[in-house]
């Protein structure tokens, strides 16, 4: 859709965002809660159409993101929806695999290289580290011991 | 009423000389349908993000250029506008024409390596032989203008490392005439057979719905009408500045992938023309000292569909975060869609359809349920070739001439 | 020089094992069949087993998945053999030194199962088949 049609429509959801963030380069950000991100994810598949590009799985320092990126391909406009999971002993967040099947294996992933657990995800298992990999090591956090 | 057994098939060993990478797919048969399929990844997992984080930001691009050989290009691509945009940077004019020559260099070899292997799979080895005989002078001029065959080395943050050599300008444009001819015949050979279209039509069928859901990208979308392509939708190097077009067919079926194959060579020889005969002239590279604390996506059309990468820095010396996405791997879980329901036979050949970063399908076999082998993947691959033998058979039609000018 | 080792100079048949590489070396591997390069007129032969292989052409850093199937394939394969290691990954795990999820290089995942293993090393990343080539032949007239 038009940039300009894409813009107003985000603007629908501010309720559930906590902010929002645009760059000049074509890329805005939707900042949200963790238990948020499931409806946000929603609107853009379903209502906007977008398409979805990947996911990123983040350990900041003071919590874990978790950030769906999606694509506006008529004007490139990258829209990425970053969620914040406060909970470190636990981070958990609500998976977005049953709207969106092509994030299937990249929930699995971030399950496990950060340990993030997904809710609700269909198939939840060993993606691509490799079978004798110990338990309870999570390559991609800081303060992982390899 | 016949009972149907439900055995599965496990991929076995990685090794078979045209098989490029290991990956483990299982897939359970209902008589000669498939009926459900699943991946085992790893094999090729090196842990490249996390190796990122160590590394500086301008020693990243010679990383990522071996995430893949095939789209050893586009990775650094990716990342280098990733990185640009953080930095604000544009790169000079020139930087911009010699990247789009070799991203669209690298799409021409690639294709015809896909042509190559498809020719394969189904028993046409002559094709094989014939599409990697003339991808040699597509790796021998990125030889001349890069220094290497693959790998190419030459994008960095703020431009190119090393600009095309003098004077090979007329040489380029001379080995695309060749190249052009080359291709044209094969194109014809291929789209004019008819065992090919009773071969490859209606195989590996992927939906527009199930394209969408599964957001695949690259020749596999545009296979099934879904018409997106990063160099127009969200235009980077040169591409905006040069007439081409987007190439896409409704069928989504492998024949249609083949297609949209062959004819993004003539525009990727096309788009090389035009760079070559405008490419300004100006410096090869700005300087960038700094990169500030922010955010960045960088994407480039690889020749299997849309890179993708994100870098976040935070002011220092390397990312505090890499993700790095290959096309195939939105690409690959789409056999989910394609695979099921299609025959034993057609398998290896709708794995092949998508282009995967690897080429994992004599990693198959059909085993019962005592893990006792029925078809290894020799068998399938003969499945398959028997199939092609038998149409051959029933059209009547005479082989494939391929002629060698 | 035992007539093993001489029967392996006649004509060799390899078997290519990809332990977790990024292709290039895969490529300019198969690139060696085809017309320009065409080993076979020199008898050398890519087979779809390892039993029947006199050599391995192995890629790839040798993943930690990987590792164990590779050394599966290296006890299948019939002795006398010699193991090459293609490529910068294979040969020293190249750029990817100090990955989480290396186990290689190839050599030392070789010795652990044969610490006698005859084992020869092509650089480059990746080795132009030219090399390929000359690095087999060179090998085999050591031998």
């Amino acid at each position: 859709m038009e940039q300009q049609e894409l813009e107003s429509r985000l603007s629908q959801m501010e309720g559930k965002l906590i902010g929002t963030q645009q760059t000049k380069n074509n890329r805005i950000f939707l900042l949200c809660e963790a238990e948020k991100c499931s409806d946000v994810c929603r609107f853009l598949f379903e209502e906007l159409s977008l398409r979805f590009v990947i996911s990123t799985g983040i350990d900041a320092d003071d919590c874990f993101e978790v950030l769906h990126h999606f694509s506006n391909d008529q004007t490139g406009c990258m829209v990425t929806v970053k969620a914040f999971i406060r909970d470190r002993t636990k981070p958990s967040i609500g998976s977005i695999t049953p709207f969106v099947p092509a994030a299937e294996w990249i929930e699995r992933e971030m399950h496990d290289v950060l340990g993030i657990d997904f809710e609700n995800h269909p198939n939840m298992r060993r993606l691509i580290l490799c079978d004798d990999w110990p338990e309870g090591v999570y390559p991609l956090r800081k303060d992982a011991k390899l | 009423m016949s009972e149907t057994v439900k055995k599965p098939i496990l991929a076995v060993g990685p090794f078979h000389p045209l098989q490029e990478e290991m990956e483990f797919f299982q897939l359970t048969v209902d008589g000669e349908k498939v009926t459900d399929i699943d991946v085992r990844l790893s094999y090729n997992h090196r842990g490249i993000e996390k190796l990122s984080e160590t590394l500086q930001f301008d020693q990243i691009p010679y990383l990522v250029s071996r995430i893949c050989g095939i789209c050893s290009a586009s990775h650094p691509l990716a990342y280098v506008q990733a990185v640009e945009e953080i930095a604000g940077v544009k790169p000079p004019e020139r930087a911009l024409y010699v990247r789009t020559i070799i991203n669209e260099l690298e799409r021409i070899h690639s294709h015809l390596l896909w042509v190559g292997l498809g020719g394969h799979f189904i028993g046409y080895d002559t094709v094989f032989m014939w599409a990697w005989k003339y991808r040699e002078p597509v790796l021998d001029l990125l030889e001349e203008i890069t220094g290497n065959r693959n790998n190419y080395g030459n994008v960095k943050i703020g431009g190119c490392r090393e600009d095309i050599p003098e004077g090979i300008e007329p040489k380029i444009l001379k080995e695309l005439d060749t190249i052009e001819k080359k291709t044209e015949m094969l194109t014809k050979a291929i789209l004019d057979d008819p065992v090919l279209h009773a071969r490859l039509k209606g195989v590996g069928v992927l939906s527009k719905k199930d394209a969408v859901r599964y957001a695949v990208t690259g020749p596999t979308a545009r296979g099934s009408g879904v018409d997106i392509d990063v160099r127009r939708d969200d235009p980077y190097a040169a591409y905006a500045d040069l007439d081409w077009k987007v190439i896409t067919q409704d069928a989504g079926d492998v024949f249609a992938k083949a297609v949209v194959r062959l004819l993004e060579t003539f525009e990727s020889i096309k788009i090389v023309r035009q760079a070559v005969k405008k490419l300004p002239k100006g410096p090869i590279t700005t300087e960038v000292k700094q990169i500030p604390p922010g955010e960045g996506c960088g994407r480039a059309e690889a020749p299997r569909g849309e890179t993708f990468h994100y870098v976040r820095s935070d002011g220092g010396n390397r990312p505090v975060r890499h993700k790095i996405r290959a096309p195939s791997y939105v690409n690959v879980p789409s056999f989910k869609a394609s695979c099921i329901g299609a025959d034993i036979a057609d398998v290896t050949l709708t794995l092949a359809a998508v282009d995967p970063c690897y080429s994992c399908t004599e990693r198959l076999a059909v085993v019962d349920d005592h893990n006792n082998v029925i078809h290894n993947h020799e068998a399938l691959l003969r499945l398959s070739r028997e199939k092609t033998a038998k149409i051959m058979k029933e059209t009547g039609a005479p082989g494939l001439k391929l002629e060698d000018i | 020089m035992g007539w093993k080792l001489w029967s392996l100079k006649k004509s060799i048949w390899v078997f290519h094992v990809n332990t977790g590489a990024c292709n290039n070396c895969d490529i300019e591997i198969v690139d060696l069949l085809t017309p320009k390069f065409d080993v076979e007129r020199f008898g050398i032969k890519l087979v779809g087993s390892p039993r029947h292989a006199d050599a391995l052409l192995v890629t790839g850093v040798g993943t930690r998945q990987a590792a164990k199937r590779l050394q599966e394939v290296y006890r299948q394969t019939s002795k006398p053999c010699v193991v090459f290691c293609m490529g910068a990954c294979a040969c020293g795990t190249g750029i990817f030194e100090g990955a989480y999820h290396v186990a290689g290089p190839v050599d030392k995942i070789i010795k652990e199962v044969d610490p006698n293993a005859i084992i020869a090393y092509v650089p480059g990343c990746p080795p132009k088949p030219e090399a390929m080539i000359s690095g087999v032949v060179k090998a085999l007239s050591v031998l």
